[in-house]
């Protein structure tokens, strides 16, 4: 999903970018009141932002032929809500576009977009109404993690698509040509990321009962509060 | 094995066969280049759309060779997968102590 550096017709790069600033400043707000409201959560931060970083340096075969790599989103999506998200999905794209030439300055705008706005947003809004319909946390947690997965990728397609619409079939045609390289390859690589946040969940509702209670991830039915007080 | 290492385990191995079933069942193999990366087939239909277009802004640092590259892909890994094992292997040794010291508080004289 990383459009390249200079990719972008300038305009295009501009306004992504100022869609996304938004997003970022309110991020870095939310982050900064969650690290001084509960410092103990900086561990499990650092620890969600560590899952970005490993997931979207490994890239996956996939059926289409083509490799790509998941995005890591839907943890932290899930555990402290998007806006903390996009800021650890803005360190690593930066940290990408820095010092690995994979993505871009003038692209991170619209990088950040996909990845650290959109993609978090769509599946924390999945993992919010499958758990109002008392579906299991891990499924929620799978088609959160699924969702944040390969809208990312749809966006990034529809982002060239508006920048490089097909001289024929126009933004339609364009948008079948970069979805079929993106949003295909993506799916059985969105189920990997679904399974590996079930499988980090898992080992976090082992770890970190106390943690998980707090930010609401796990519900207790006798005081939730006070559960997550002598849960630590 | 009790449950919860089975069900991880099997987790993993899933995760595993996804990655490694295109490469088996040689799914690039109509390709001239198989398993290229997405990001480069995209720039590869931009200039298809496109034919004129030029990328206006070049990386400002970009590492010299492949190696040096996964090199730097693989530093990232790291470091991630770092912080994580650090994060659950705290939690891990804090609720053994934590544990550990519940019993010693419960039945005193077990501890010699």
């Amino acid at each position: 999903m990383h459009i390249a550096e200079g990719f972008l017709p300038p305009a295009h790069a501009i306004a992504w970018g100022v869609a996304s600033a938004p997003f970022v400043v309110h991020g870095v707000r939310s982050l900064t009141r969650e690290v001084r409201e509960h410092p103990e959560s900086t561990l499990l931060l650092g620890a969600s932002g560590a899952f970005t970083f490993v997931l979207s340096a490994l890239k996956l075969p996939s059926v289409t032929g083509s490799c790509s790599h998941p995005t890591g989103t839907g943890l932290g999506a899930v555990l402290f809500r998007p806006p903390i998200m996009a800021v650890l999905g803005t360190i690593t794209l930066l940290f990408q576009a820095l010092l690995l030439a994979h993505g871009g300055l003038t692209t991170l705008g619209a990088n950040v977009f996909s990845m650290a706005v959109a993609g978090p947003w769509a599946g924390y809004g999945v993992y919010r109404l499958l758990r109002r319909y008392d579906v299991p946390l891990m499924v929620t947690v799978f088609f959160g993690a699924f969702v944040a997965d390969l809208s990312t990728y749809c966006v990034t397609s529809v982002q060239l698509a508006l920048a490089f619409p097909d001289p024929g079939s126009g933004f339609l045609g364009a948008l079948g040509k970069f979805g079929s390289i993106f949003a295909v390859t993506q799916i059985p690589l969105a189920v990997s990321e679904g399974l590996l946040t079930v499988l980090v969940m898992r080992l976090l509702v082992q770890s970190s009962k106390g943690e998980l209670t707090r930010l609401g991830v796990l519900l207790t039915t006798r005081g939730p509060k006070k559960q997550a007080v002598s849960a630590r | 094995m009790n449950r919860n290492t089975r069900i991880n385990a099997l987790l993993l191995l899933a995760v595993a066969a996804l990655a490694a079933l295109p490469l088996v069942l040689g799914l690039g193999d109509h390709k001239e280049e198989p398993f290229t990366g997405a990001d480069a087939e995209a720039e590869t239909a931009i200039t298809e759309i496109e034919p004129d277009y030029e990328p206006w802004f070049s990386p400002l640092y970009e590492p010299p060779s492949g190696e040096i590259e996964s090199a730097l892909f693989a530093l990232q890994a790291a470091v991630g997968a770092g912080v994580l094992a650090y994060y659950f292997g705290l939690r891990r040794g804090r609720r053994q102590g934590e544990e550990r010291a519940l019993a010693a508080r419960q039945d005193p004289p077990a501890e010699d």
